[in-house]
């Protein structure tokens, strides 16, 4: 600070400009961003006539929303839970040496594209690929004689939307944990090795635990990921299946719950939902920093 | 070692089906249009539908000028973070997360009430001021990833030797940020601008919600309609985020070979 301080210039003609440099930045985050978070979050604990209340909150114990509520935390734990599995797997396949060396930049490069390819192009996609006439489904029937549709599959159904989403969680997984695989040094492994440690003993004791926070992260991280996710889930579904994502869009479009502050409140639960699994993957992240250095 | 090496293998060869059969499949079933044979009809039809052209340049011009606006805010304001407000950089950061923490459809929610034709700032009112909500919901959205390659470009570069530099030579800070400062941080910024892109040209939530005649309420409107035609907009689709990832790679390999 001292350094670039120089004398020779009036401080006048300094400070302005960072100010009007930085001025437009946060007029737009308080407009654009705060302002209507904190507006939907006052909301949720006012009643019509504006005073506090928290029969708002109250209300979101009810079948309907406590069920959507459920089911998109099922299907954001369950794609989660898998994408950061495989897509550890698959990282760590790509990077541990033992390929060609061509998968590795595959691999990511692929992984970029897959994780952004989201929305409603996904869903066409699996409609093509697992819907009634979709390509897999009529090739197990011709193959196998297996009518999945017979057997109880359904695309527009907690599964089908949970392998519909693992399509770009495993990839996001990929990019998030590829450098914290790429910091497992070679050594530890020889140095376990050396000591007569078995694999699982290596991975129990040393690559496990070093791994853990990231990977515990991460995994929230494809949470997030997925609860507010809405677009995959109403172009495949139409709202016949009650995600809260989608009980939202219905609130917004024609206030289907009759009361405009219950729509706050389940805006409010999403925020205190993703809010916390993001508050634990930066405290994860902070934690698995240390031994990326 | 060898077991292991096959449960390496194995990961790869279920990975690349998972990946790529939805790909086939999309591209198969998006050639069945005309019965018996396959055809690239789907795809005549929908590049004939004007509104898929007016929805699809509508989106292609809301991007960019998402990319241009988020840019011009966010450049100079990284800028001075790094060079002079430190301490407003927690702020920044806090700032720039929360699009991860507050899904879309709360966002617009709360625009949606902010500013409806009832309130102070009535931007519903008009489809212009409908437009340049939706724009800012864009920008939101894309403010991570935009910041992020932005802070990274500038992290690369020593912004205060290059500052005190060009201001013993005279110049003003505008011309510092335009002249010095974008010309070295241009390959991170075009990062950022074509994740943007990608992430804005389908987008659905906040153009349906702010009623927009974008190019993701129109997927959604063909996908309810038609049953060829959407798997050949997720060809389309798919191949739009392929070219616009890929070019954030040559770009960042080109950069990458420039600085050795």
């Amino acid at each position: 600070m001292a350094v670039s301080a120089s004398p020779a210039r009036p401080p006048r003609l300094r400070v302005p400009w960072a100010v009007v440099g930085v001025a437009p930045f946060m007029a737009f985050a308080v407009l654009f961003l705060i302002l209507p978070t904190l507006f939907l979050v006052v909301g949720a604990f006012q009643d019509k006539a504006g005073s506090f209340t928290l029969a708002n909150l109250g209300s979101l114990w009810t079948p309907t929303i406590l069920a959507s509520y459920w089911i998109s935390i099922k299907i954001s734990v369950a794609s989660a839970v898998l994408g950061a599995a495989i897509g550890a797997f698959i990282a760590y396949a790509a990077v541990s040496g033992g390929l060609p060396h061509w998968i590795r930049p595959t691999v990511m490069t692929f992984s970029g594209v897959a994780s952004q390819f989201a929305g409603v192009p996904l869903a066409f996609a699996f409609l093509a690929t697992l819907g009634r006439q979709g390509l897999v489904t009529l090739f197990l029937t011709w193959i196998f004689g297996v009518n999945i549709y017979a057997h109880g599959f359904n695309l527009l159904s907690f599964w089908g939307l949970t392998i519909t989403y693992l399509y770009f969680q495993i990839p996001l997984m990929v990019l998030i944990v590829t450098p914290a695989i790429e910091g497992l040094r070679k050594e530890w492994r020889e140095a376990a090795t050396i000591l007569g440690a078995s694999t699982w003993q290596y991975w129990r004791h040393i690559a496990g635990p070093v791994l853990m926070p990231s990977f515990l992260g991460a995994t929230l991280l494809l949470f997030a990921n997925a609860f507010g996710a809405i677009a995959t889930a109403y172009a495949l579904t139409g709202s016949s299946l009650n995600i809260v994502t989608i009980l939202l869009y219905a609130q917004i479009r024609g206030d289907v719950l009759h009361d405009q502050n219950l729509g706050y409140a389940i805006a409010f639960g999403m925020i205190v939902i993703t809010g916390l699994s993001n508050l634990c993957y930066i405290l994860l992240r902070v934690r698995s920093e240390r031994w990326l250095k | 070692m060898k077991t292991n090496r096959l449960g390496h293998w194995l990961a790869i060869f279920f990975g690349t089906l998972y990946f790529l059969l939805p790909l086939v499949a999309t591209f198969e079933f998006s050639l069945r249009k005309l019965r018996g044979v396959y055809s690239f009809e789907a795809y005549r039809v929908v590049l004939a539908d004007p509104q898929f052209q007016s929805s699809f340049v509508y989106s292609v011009v809301l991007a960019v000028i998402t990319i241009v606006f988020g840019m011009a805010i966010i450049v100079p304001m990284a800028y001075f973070v790094e060079l002079r407000l430190r301490k407003l950089r927690p702020f920044v950061e806090f700032v720039t997360l929360l699009p991860l923490v507050v899904p879309a459809i709360v966002i617009v929610f709360g625009y949606l009430r902010l500013y409806n034709s009832s309130s102070l700032l009535p931007l519903t009112n008009t489809s212009t001021g409908t437009s340049f909500l939706l724009t800012c919901g864009y920008v939101t959205l894309a403010l991570p990833y935009m910041y992020r390659s932005v802070e990274t470009g500038l992290r690369a570069i020593d912004v205060r030797t290059l500052t005190e530099a060009a201001e013993s030579l005279g110049a003003s800070a505008g011309t510092i940020i335009w002249r010095i400062i974008l010309p070295n941080i241009r390959s991170a910024m075009l990062s950022g601008a074509f994740l943007t892109f990608a992430i804005v040209i389908g987008e659905f939530t906040f153009a349906s919600l702010l009623n927009r005649p974008a190019f993701g309420p129109y997927l959604q409107l063909i996908g309810a309609n038609r049953a060829y035609e959407p798997a050949a907009l997720a060809v389309m689709a798919f191949m739009i985020t392929w070219a616009c990832m890929g070019l954030i790679q040559v770009i960042s390999r080109n950069t990458v070979a420039a600085r050795p």
